[in-house]
């Protein structure tokens, strides 16, 4: 979907970005890692153009985006910012019809759309004609999202779309976006600092040093098949809650899911989620469950450790 | 006081018609100078935003401009622009230059980065982003900046009077000339309610909400332009010949008003200051003015005194006047003063000024020049026999006067001399002299009679009949008022007159005011 070939920046001699390959499948979810100054923000703004490459290709979709109208590409590509960046002197519902308008939709189907959005994230009706600076951070970024959502975009750009919450909210944020069914069909491409935010939402992980990508893979293969030292040491800090991050339970057969007290847990669900609802709920096991909804077996703390000491046993062998 | 307010009020319903003209000529000068200033400072501003590298320049050069003197600038605009209200208007625009622009750009630049790359990610435009992001958001201070450029051009436009472009500064400036405290009032209590007024509607425009400050910022330039049609250009030039005349020459009996009913003189006439008249005569901008018949510049123009056959300009000889006390305390004193008497005459005084005026010449080497060429010149005695204080008006004529006094004092007598030269005006060396901070300055007998005096109107006709009455009558209402004696007078008349360009008076055969009167009247 996403394919970025030989990319570099160059600002006067410092090379923010220096030569760079990956790609990013349709409907996944791609974040780039790494500290301030490693070059993942300048390569996101490459992406819809809000920087020029030095030297390199960018296709979406088979198309290199540097022959297209960067202000038509921009519009075809969603963006949110960590600040929000919403229009002070928009209200609400202006902010988010922002690109539709852009787009020449027409009134009926713009307000349809925002109602929509509106719901889907939570946000009463009523904010429609407040200004943002009316609402808390955590709604500031939803509206944030909805404005990158409006338009029905295959592809989203985020820019530490959370990094200016607290952790509080941000945990709520996390769950609602992973929630969110509109981003499930979606190629997403995120930015963050925060190795917990990149373990938990991301499909595939980039992690970014000096201008260049140290390690592209999953979580699990981050952390079990560090490449180097650099990404052992990055993840070091955190690693047991990584671990059970990026460790699934056995999965349940073709098309199930597993059930906790009349909740649905999606199939890949992660160790840690499940160990959180069990803590959240007070519950002894979590139900596993077919592609019929017809129990099947269950799991408990006990089964969940052993799977997760599996797991890492096997890892080491490999 | 009551009785002050009660006569202002009455001069201002008196003059009703006049005041109503030029309250709405600054309210059209200001806002037609102010809508050119927008719609230049404006795009500046935004370029400037655009490409930083400039805005220095932009704004030091915009700067600069707010420096200059305001008649200073209007000095300027006369050989470009001549007279009236083109250079008026520019000199203002380039008055409201500064804030707009300084404000656009601050307002623009302060605009949030991460909403400017917002508009930009969204695929907004330059332009969409400029309309519907940047200026917006900036308006309350953009708006802020409009908002001091007003107050400054409603102040500034005041000024405009001095180049015949009307406005409120007509009675202000009229009214200081003519020591008329009413006609000042009635002036500047409007221009600065019209100051206060315009001040407080663009702070509750300022102050509006995001939403409304939209609708606000589409409905003022139709405003601006409103309010800018007030002012007609005064195009009317009916008549063959226009006069520019001061506001004080304007307002007297010994002026305009005698011109009028005696010679029964009818020419397009306007208002402007006598420091840029002379220049706007030689410029062909003007063809009568009312000068002073020894100014330096009428040689340096070219210009011709038109012969007052009809003598309603009252002689103005200039001879020093001195405390009774001081004349006691240095018996020298008078026989020094009257040295230069009846050794001046209207020529030399006029060639003198021209030397000090044009030549830029200092009064002190133009004095002794004079003096040595009519072997008065002494070299100094170096006496401390007491101190002779001179004082002198603050124009040319009087420095070159305090100089050779000065001179002469020091070189025929053996006392010294401090000089307080520069003096504000009649009034205040006239306060000097009677509070003895002075012993003498050189004063003019229609100023003692007209300014000082102040007769009735049945006495200044009895002293106007020549030029000997006119000094016998000051010289013994002064004794008997303020026991100040006026010595002997130096010789030149320097009165009201008008005057043409040479060329021009010869074309039309033009010798005296009456003539100018027949020519006008022939159609």
């Amino acid at each position: 979907m996403i394919k970025v070939e030989h990319l570099s920046k160059h600002f006067g001699k410092v090379k923010a970005v220096d030569d760079i390959d990956f790609e990013v499948d349709e409907h996944e979810t791609l974040v780039l890692l790494g500290t301030s100054g490693c070059g993942k923000t300048t390569t996101l703004k490459m992406i819809n153009r809000l920087i020029e490459p030095t030297s390199g290709n960018i296709l979406i979709s088979n198309k290199n985006i540097l022959e297209q109208n960067p202000e038509i590409l921009r519009r075809g590509i969603g963006y949110v910012l960590q600040n929000n960046g919403l229009f002070p002197h928009y209200t609400v519902g202006e902010n988010i019809a922002i690109v539709p308008q852009l787009l020449n939709w027409d009134k009926k189907k713009t307000q349809h759309r925002v109602s929509e959005l509106l719901e889907k994230l939570h946000l009463s009706k009523d904010y429609l004609n407040v200004y943002p600076n009316e609402l808390s951070g955590g709604q500031q970024q939803r509206v944030g999202l909805a404005r990158a959502l409006v338009a029905n975009l295959p592809v989203l750009l985020m820019d530490e779309p959370f990094g200016a919450l607290d952790n509080v909210t941000k945990a709520k944020i996390h769950a609602e976006f992973k929630a969110l069914d509109e981003l499930k069909k979606k190629t997403i491409i995120m930015v963050t600092h925060d190795v917990q935010e990149a373990f938990e939402l991301g499909d595939r992980i980039c992690l970014m040093d000096k201008g260049k990508i140290v390690q592209n893979g999953t979580p699990a293969e981050l952390l079990f098949k560090p490449k180097n030292q650099f990404v052992s040491g990055f993840l070091k800090e955190q690693r047991l809650q990584l671990e059970f991050r990026a460790v699934k339970p056995p999965p349940p057969p073709e098309g199930g899911a597993f059930e906790l007290r009349g909740v649905i847990l999606p199939a890949d669900a992660s160790l840690w989620w499940i160990l959180e609802q069990l803590e959240f709920t007070k519950g002894e096991s979590v139900t596993v469950l077919d592609a019929q909804h017809k129990k099947v077996g269950s799991l408990g703390f006990e089964e969940l450790m052993s799977a997760f000491y599996q797991y890492k046993q096997q890892q080491a062998h490999e | 006081m009551n009785n002050q307010q009660q006569t202002l009020w009455d001069f201002m319903r008196q003059q009703s018609d006049k005041l109503a003209t030029q309250t709405l000529e600054h309210i059209g000068l200001t806002f037609i100078s102010l809508f050119l200033a927008v719609l230049v400072g404006l795009p500046l501003g935004i370029l400037i935003a655009r490409k930083r590298k400039l805005s220095g320049t932009v704004l030091g050069i915009a700067g600069v401009l707010q420096t200059i003197p305001s008649i200073a600038l209007l000095g300027f605009m006369i050989p470009l622009l001549g007279i009236g209200p083109k250079p008026a208007i520019v000199a203002l625009l380039l008055y409201a230059l500064l804030p707009i622009i300084r404000n656009t750009y601050t307002g623009i630049t302060g605009v949030d980065a991460a909403v400017k790359e917002a508009a930009m990610a969204m695929g907004m435009s330059r332009w969409q982003i400029l309309t519907k992001v940047e200026l917006p958001l900036a308006m309350p201070v953009i708006l802020a900046g409009i908002r001091t450029a007003t107050v400054i051009t409603v102040g500034v436009a005041t000024l405009a009077s001095y180049i015949a472009a009307g406005g409120l500064g007509e009675f202000i400036f009229g009214g200081i000339s003519l020591n008329n405290t009413n006609m000042i009032l009635a002036g500047a209590i409007p221009a600065a309610l019209l100051a206060i007024i315009f001040d407080f509607l663009l702070s509750r425009v300022q102050h509006l909400n995001l939403k409304k400050i939209k609708t606000a910022a589409k409905v003022l330039p139709v405003l601006i332009i409103l309010l800018a049609s007030v002012y007609f250009i005064p195009s009317a030039y009916g008549s063959k010949l226009t006069a520019g005349f001061t506001p004080e020459f304007m307002g007297r009996q010994d002026g305009n008003l005698g011109l009028q009913s005696k010679y029964g003189l009818k020419i397009h006439t306007i208002v402007i200051s006598d420091a840029v008249m002379y220049k706007a005569a030689y410029e062909k901008q003007l063809d009568v003015i009312s000068g002073y018949s020894t100014d330096g510049r009428l040689k340096a123009y070219n210009l011709v005194v038109l012969n007052d056959d009809k003598h309603i300009f009252p002689p103005y000889y200039a001879a020093p006047i001195v405390r009774d006390a001081s004349l006691k305390q240095f018996p020298d004193l008078e026989k020094t003063l009257n040295l230069l008497s009846g050794k001046i005459n209207d020529t030399i005084m006029t060639e003198l000024n021209y030397r000090t005026d044009y030549l830029h010449q200092s009064p002190e080497q133009v004095a002794k020049d004079f003096l040595v060429s009519v072997n008065l010149w002494k070299p100094e005695r170096g006496g401390n026999a007491g101190t002779v204080r001179i004082g002198s008006k603050i124009f040319g004529e009087q420095y070159i006067l305090a100089n050779m006094y000065s001179m002469l004092i020091k070189g025929y007598t053996d006392y010294d001399v401090s000089t307080k030269t520069g003096l504000g005006g009649t009034k205040i060396c006239f306060d000097a002299l009677t509070n003895n901070q002075i012993d003498f300055y050189p004063e003019y007998t229609g100023t003692g009679l007209l300014v000082i005096l102040q007769p009735s109107q049945k006495e200044i006709i009895l002293a106007e009949v020549s030029k000997e009455k006119t000094y016998d009558y000051v010289k013994q209402e002064f004794e008997r008022l303020y026991n100040i004696k006026w010595l002997q007078p130096i010789g030149f008349n320097n009165a009201y007159a008008l005057m043409m360009r040479q060329k021009q008076a010869n074309d039309l055969n033009v010798k005296s005011i009456t003539d100018l009167k027949e020519y006008l009247d022939k159609k």
